[in-house]
């Protein structure tokens, strides 16, 4: 029976009825559990949040003045007749999965995930459970990354090309997450490396809350944009064809998201490179992870769910399609991840 | 093969023109000839020939990455290029061959008679020895057709930067029938003489939209019109007592209207016209739908013969007596095509173009707007003394077409786009009323921007109401203004008429779905210009 599951679907959301509670409800609720900072699971209005204190600091900073409550990883809290922990889902700083139990049944919410160590989040844990929603953005065989080292080779290759040519490179890449872990991986001895202001803003929040990050400069009103020649800047996607990218003379300019895996969506953004990099987990990733939740029953959302369940039905498990409304999700449509 | 899937990548990597050459001058530098030759060979759509079926490569495919094949169909309904997915999903290789690009379409025509097993063997061992860009590559020039955004004009301009050719001279040379297995870069590009390939047409001259008002073309007695029509532009080249006919996608079309035989005998030896193709009836011009029955089939039976016979609406005479007299003057080569074509009998497939007359611009502007009544699209302007020019350069041939039809519709139907617009809703069913009911009319893909693309793709992942295999139906809310070139009958379509090039003119977002038109408005519009 629908009704008796731990974890149901409603047009709020995934809500969990033994402690009255939602995990990163769309419509404002009165008690939210939120996996991570992204604006399609963190949204506004609702009346009390939870979330890890490691990505707390970044909801605060994007939702402004929320009631909002912190657990660690691991942790366990008692929400009305359910037992809940949030556990590392490598994703960005301070994602979670969300671990629900309620007697002796043990749900996990996947949140958005990858499986490989970025070496900026907590690494992904498997965890063992019952039923297990998760995400497949990239649910297809034609999703399979390289490891990150050779897409930082990659990058570094380019920026430094673009240096020897005297032209500014710039990165575009998701505000929060990805810009870190790029920012991570590049070469500083190549030349110096500017952020868009959006990027700061995260940085700023980030190195407040105590994780390290490599030296930035903010690109400001008075910076002479004319004189980077060699620099690089990572800005969001949507500044690439900005009137502010051109102000920086010759430059070339880079996506970098798990889309860039196919040569057509790449053609699309028109950009000159795009580097296959992702907080999501790939064709490899998803299906590791779901074998070792020990799960039974698999939830697929975001992305190419049909195909995926399919998939799973196929492979023997007892597979079905989340009904979203996540339509405005930034990752389905290319711009990020 | 590294070097030409460098290529390959260098062109993808960049959207600059000057880059894109650059890149191209230094493969045609680099490369060895025979490389070169099939470089110019895939790049202008010539492929070679095909050795296997593309269900053989999506089973071994399957097979080689384990995987169930509707799995790799769907992938390949995302990814939209079988050559791609299928380098993105096998496992990684594991061995290694180098060899240059004519060696690897050598390899595949070498087993092109070997059985299925052999071939099979073949592909797995050659999948399993090559990785990333390389396999998706070698894919491709099984599959053929290769996309890689380097138009004709790039390459000639690239060609002319390699041999120090003038670039018409390089377009012309690319025209044809030539085969890489036949010819040589030497001889297709370096030779003194253009060769003797009788078939070979000249470039096609293609005309700009007018863009601002029609005066800023100055004095019109400068100017010579024409009406536009929506057919086949051809080319038909008599030489050597046969003729050929060319389409402007450079397909060789001869066998497809066996009515142009007769020009060969009514036409001097060396004459090459320029023209329309059009499906003609009592002196008048039918329905571009009946055209089509005639494009897509090699032999033509009778029926659709005798159902839409062609003729030939000439506008140009390129070759005459054997001479290009493409640098002569439009009013020179147009005093010759009129008396090769007067006093021809009205049996032979050829019209003259009508030169239209006019005094001033506003005199023509009403002729524009009675060319629908004309079964033309607009108008075409060319200026008197401007020779026939390669490509589509602006200045002296303009169309002015006239302004589309359009209806508001409402969008019923969404379907993910493939390759380009892999993560996008991008091809959508438009209704329109009868009753309370809405009738589907036609599908449409192209007229918004990025932005609204991304907006509606967004809505429709919220406002499903079912889904049919891609297909998503959704809440009937947004209008569209549907903007087409023509409207006809059809027995086909439930709704009874189909429309010429739909497309979206605009997103009606200040109209509700009551505010869309009727089935009735759309018949108005097919009794008046159908």
């Amino acid at each position: 029976m629908e009704t008796q599951d731990t974890l149901t679907f409603t047009s709020n959301g995934i809500y969990c009825s033994a402690g009255d509670f939602y995990i990163d409800p769309w419509r404002p609720v009165p008690r939210a559990l939120i996996t991570h900072g992204h604006a399609d699971h963190a949204r506004f209005g609702h009346r009390s949040y939870l979330s890890t204190d490691i990505a707390a600091p970044v909801i605060k900073h994007r939702l402004g003045d929320i009631n909002i409550e912190t657990i660690s990883y691991g942790a366990t809290v008692q929400v009305g007749s359910a037992k809940v922990s949030f556990h590392p889902a490598g994703h960005v700083p301070g994602s979670a999965q969300i671990r629900v139990e309620v007697g002796g049944e043990v749900w996990v919410v996947s949140g958005d995930y990858k499986t490989v160590y970025d070496g900026l989040s907590d690494a992904f844990e498997p965890l063992k459970c019952h039923s297990f929603i998760s995400e497949c953005t990239f649910g297809l065989p034609a999703f399979q990354w390289k490891e990150q080292s050779v897409v930082f080779e990659a990058i570094n290759a380019w920026w430094q090309q673009n240096a020897n040519d005297r032209r500014v490179s710039i990165l575009g890449a998701y505000g929060l997450g990805k810009a870190q872990r790029l920012l991570c991986g590049l070469d500083r001895s190549i030349g110096p490396v500017l952020t868009h202001s959006t990027v700061e803003g995260t940085n700023r929040v980030m190195r407040a809350q105590g994780i390290a990050l490599p030296p930035t400069q903010q690109v400001m009103h008075d910076t002479d944009r004319k004189a980077q020649s060699g620099a690089m800047i990572i800005a969001p996607p949507s500044a690439l064809e900005s009137s502010w990218a051109r102000g920086f003379g010759d430059i070339s300019t880079a996506f970098s998201s798990g889309w860039m895996g196919l040569r057509g969506v790449r053609r699309r953004r028109a950009a000159d490179r795009g580097f296959v990099i992702s907080d999501h987990a790939d064709w490899e990733g998803l299906n590791a992870a779901i074998l070792e939740t020990g799960a039974e029953n698999i939830y697929v959302t975001h992305g190419y769910t049909d195909t995926f369940s399919r998939w799973l039905i196929e492979k023997g498990y007892n597979a079905k399609v989340v009904p979203t409304q996540f339509g405005d999700a930034e990752e389905e449509q290319g711009n990020d991840v | 093969m590294k070097r030409f899937a460098a290529l390959i990548s260098d062109l993808d990597q960049t959207t600059k023109t000057l880059r894109k050459i650059a890149a191209l001058e230094r493969y045609f530098r680099e490369a060895p000839p025979e490389d070169r030759i099939w470089c110019l060979a895939l790049f202008s759509g010539r492929r070679p020939k095909r050795i296997l079926s593309t269900t053989q490569l999506r089973e071994w495919a399957a097979e080689l990455s384990g995987l169930p094949l509707w799995l790799l169909e769907d992938s390949y309904a995302v990814v939209g290029d079988l050559a791609e997915t299928i380098a993105l999903v096998l496992p990684p290789a594991k061995g290694n061959i180098d060899k240059s690009l004519s060696e690897w379409i050598s390899a595949l025509r070498a087993i092109a008679g070997a059985d299925a097993e052999e071939k099979r063997k073949f592909i797995l061992e050659v999948w399993d020895a090559l990785s990333g860009q390389d396999r998706f590559v070698l894919n491709k020039l099984i599959t053929g057709g290769f996309r890689v955004g380097v138009s004709q004009k790039l390459m000639v301009r690239a060609l002319a930067g390699v041999t120090h050719k003038p670039e018409a001279e390089i377009a012309h040379r690319l025209m044809g029938a030539w085969n890489p297995e036949e010819t040589s870069w030497e001889k297709l590009i370096e030779a003194e003489d253009l060769g003797t390939d009788l078939s070979r047409p000249f470039p096609f001259f293609l005309a700009h939209g007018v863009e601002g008002e029609i005066a800023e073309l100055g004095l019109p007695e400068n100017w010579c019109a024409e009406w536009k029509w929506d057919g086949i532009r051809g080319q038909v080249i008599i030489r050597g007592g046969t003729h050929y006919v060319w389409s402007r996608g450079e397909e060789l079309i001869t066998d497809r209207f066996p009515e142009f035989a007769s020009l060969c005998e009514a036409l001097p030896k060396g004459t090459v016209l320029d023209g329309e193709i059009l499906a003609w009836q009592d002196e008048a011009p039918l329905p571009f739908n009946l055209l089509q029955t005639r494009i897509g089939r090699k032999t033509v039976p009778k029926a659709i013969l005798s159902k839409a016979p062609v003729i030939l609406y000439a506008y140009d005479l390129l070759e005459w007596q054997g001479k290009d007299i493409r640098d002569r003057s439009f009013n020179e080569r147009r005093r010759m095509l009129e008396s090769l074509c007067a006093n021809q009998s009205k049996a032979l497939p050829l019209r003259l173009s009508e030169r239209l007359s006019f005094d001033t611009w506003a005199v023509l502007g009403d002729l524009r707007d009675v060319a629908r009544s004309h079964h033309a699209e607009g108008l075409m302007i060319k200026n008197k003394q401007s020779p026939y020019g390669v490509g589509r350069k602006k200045g002296s041939w303009w169309k002015w077409k006239l302004d589309p039809l359009t209806i508001d519709a409402v969008m019923i139907y969404a379907q993910a786009g493939h390759g380009r617009r892999a993560n996008l809703y991008t091809d959508f069913t438009f209704a329109v009323w009868q009753g309370n009911d809405l009738v589907p009319f036609a599908k449409a893909y192209s007229g918004l921007s990025d932005a609204e693309f991304k907006d509606i793709t967004a809505w429709v992942r919220k406002n499903t109401l079912q889904r049919f295999g891609p297909v998503r139906q959704v809440t009937p809310e947004h209008v569209f203004e549907i903007a087409f070139e023509g409207i006809h009958k059809s027995t086909r379509h439930k709704s009874g008429v189909a429309l010429r090039f739909p497309r979206m003119a605009r997103w009606r977002r200040d109209k509700s779905p009551q505010d869309a038109n009727s089935l009735e408005d759309l018949k108005d519009l097919l009794n008046t210009y159908g």
